[in-house]
């Protein structure tokens, strides 16, 4: 049997008197590229948001690879090697693409401020390897001659790129996307999905995604779960789900 | 010319040319200028350490005030010989350990920027959990706080009748070298991966923490740094005009800087520097606006205060028509300059591959 990398235990988010997500369980084994999809508003960011310690949840637990995070603060989490791309891009607008990767890499770098300040040959030595392995990382994901260009000044879809980019730099054993695909025509998708399955390889990663586009979901995922108002309706591969009554239901509505 | 080459002689020669510079100041300025010059200095590291907060951590902080009264005393306190302690405390008697210590310049502007770190870090603690107006009305309070105190602690202050005699053991060699070590400092640690978290933060912190950053021990980190340099910017103040008190540091003296800081740009280390000094010059240059004036038939009184008045229209301006500042957030650089004068061509195809 695989080892189980991310597991949640009834997780559940209350806004107020909004149950936003209800007693989810799931999980996640290693390696697996899993699937978290649902109609708007279901709750599957929420859940990213509790996963990642953006909320702290209401009740249950996440436990990532044997610890329970649910207290943790982001920070911690991602020191754990939990990342993530947000949904709406979230880059360092006035820092440059190299930069934006390298703040990443500062978790990793074990620099000291005072080395820093006095420039010693050995801080230098780590920025410049920071300065490479962001580079290397660049490379794989296509970006290495917008390296020195404003974050915010690239088009959309390379936007997208450099936020895996940086979730990739910190080095991440579990990588969390929400809705890579969104904004992106057929062939984009479709490169995006050869994208994820190529880096889920390269670094042996395991991946959660959020996806609308059900090409891209049922193309590359090998376990989804459907939510609806915060409820987990279904759970298995993409063909049960395809024909679950209940997931039609949910998209298409009921008669 | 390969441009890493010309850079480095253009650094070079134009670090001795301010050498020259400041060394021949005294042959062909007065006193006044010079006093000018020493106070440019001084509002430059005060600019540039509340630019570190301000602009580039993103920290709406007006605590400056605060920050800098601390280290104008300490440094006050500690460089003050016993007599002029005991000539200064004639209403109250001076708290006896202090009395006795007289330490030279290095060391008390050292205290007095450890000491107002130290103030940032129990000030810091719980308030930089606050965001945007919260942080700047408490850090506002901090700044009144500490003045009301140093008001009323007659045994270590001299309250109100203020500090007098201090002895003024800086020129512009201790001051202008002080600015430039505080530049480089901050430089290198905005050049670091520290300073690319400071503007992480500055830019998404739920991005910045996602990418693991504590948000909150990188703001007390720039806060505390800040401080220190606030501090010892403080202390050199004190030297300089050789009298302090409490009045002084009002809150209005935060406001000072936070006008250098966002006319020179807020995220712009060069920028705090130009108008660091652009500013000093202009508040004496202004002064004349502050004399009775006779223009033909109008009269008009000498008005004191008039000045801010030109500086209030000044800011407003900025605010209004040129929201980034002289430099937004760029920085100086050499390459920007050879391109202006027209001498790109010689650079450029070594530029591309920098």
């Amino acid at each position: 049997m695989e080892k189980t990398i991310l597991k949640t235990k009834d997780l559940t988010m209350i806004f107020g008197g909004l149950t936003a997500v209800s007693k989810l369980n799931l999980d996640i084994k290693e390696n697996q590229i899993y699937g978290l999809i649902g109609p708007n508003g279901a709750g599957k960011t929420t859940a990213f948001n509790m996963i990642t310690g953006v909320y702290m949840p209401t009740e249950g637990e996440v436990v990532f690879d044997g610890v329970d995070i649910s207290k943790y603060k982001p920070n911690k989490i991602t020191n754990l090697g939990v990342a993530r791309t947000f949904q709406n891009i979230r880059l360092f607008s006035t820092m440059t693409v190299i930069e934006n990767v390298m703040v990443a890499r500062h978790l990793r770098m074990g620099a000291n401020l005072p080395e820093a300040i006095l420039r010693l040959p050995s801080y230098k030595k780590k920025h410049q390897e920071s300065y490479d392995e962001a580079m290397e990382l660049l490379k794989k994901v296509d970006l290495e001659k917008e390296a020195g260009e404003l974050a915010t000044s690239l088009p959309y879809g390379k936007q997208r790129r450099l936020e895996i980019a940086r979730a990739l730099a910190t080095t991440p054993k579990l990588l969390l996307l929400d809705e890579p695909a969104a904004g992106m025509n057929p062939q984009e998708s479709i490169e995006l999905m050869n994208f994820i399955a190529k880096i889920r390889d390269q670094f042996s990663l395991t991946i959660l995604m959020i996806e609308h586009h059900m090409q891209v979901v049922m193309g590359i995922c090998e376990k989804i779960t459907v939510l609806d108002y915060g409820q987990s309706i279904a759970i298995g591969n993409p063909e049960e789900i395809q024909n679950n009554q209940r997931v039609i239901e949910a998209y298409l509505g009921v008669e | 010319m390969e441009y890493s080459k010309l850079k480095k002689i253009l650094t070079i020669s134009s670090f001795f040319l301010l050498i020259a510079l400041i060394y021949f100041a005294p042959n062909f300025l007065n006193d006044y200028a010079i006093r000018i010059l020493n106070l440019s200095a001084i509002y430059v590291i005060l600019a540039v350490s509340l630019n570190l907060t301000n602009g580039f951590t993103g920290l709406f902080s007006l605590g400056h005030a605060g920050f800098m009264s601390i280290g104008a005393y300490t440094t006050a306190l500690l460089l003050m010989t016993e007599k002029t302690k005991i000539m200064n405390f004639y209403m109250y008697d001076i708290w006896p350990p202090l009395q006795g210590i007289t330490l030279h310049l290095i060391p008390s502007l050292l205290m007095g920027g450890t000491l107002a770190a130290i103030f940032a870090v129990v000030i810091g603690a719980p308030t930089l959990k606050l965001r945007g107006d919260y942080l700047a009305i408490a850090t506002l309070g901090f700044g009144e706080i500490i003045r009301v105190i140093f008001t009323n602690s007659h045994s270590i202050t001299n309250g109100a009748l203020g500090l007098k005699g201090i002895p003024g053991v800086t020129n512009l060699w201790w001051n202008w070298g002080i600015a430039a070590l505080v530049i480089l400092i901050v430089k290198n640690i905005l050049d670091s991966s520290y300073g690319f978290a400071f503007k992480a933060i500055r830019d998404d912190e739920i991005a910045a923490e996602s990418m693991g950053i504590n948000i909150f021990k990188y703001k007390l980190m720039s806060f505390v740094i800040s401080a220190f340099f606030a501090g010892i910017g403080g202390g050199l103040l004190a030297v300089l005009l050789s009298t302090i008190d409490p009045i002084m540091f009002r809150f209005v003296f935060t406001y000072q800087f936070l006008m250098i800081v966002v006319i020179g740009g807020l995220g712009s280390l060069t920028g705090s520097v130009i108008s660091g000094i652009f500013i000093t010059i202009m508040m004496e240059v202004l002064r004349f606006v502050e004399q009775p004036m006779n223009l033909g038939p109008i009269a008009i009184p000498g008005i004191p205060g008039m000045r801010m008045v030109i500086y209030s229209l000044i800011l407003l301006f900025v605010i209004l028509f040129y929201q980034k500042g002289i430099m937004g957030t760029n920085e100086f650089s050499w390459k920007w300059i050879i391109k202006k004068i027209g001498l790109g061509k010689f650079i450029k195809k070594e530029a591309a591959e920098q």
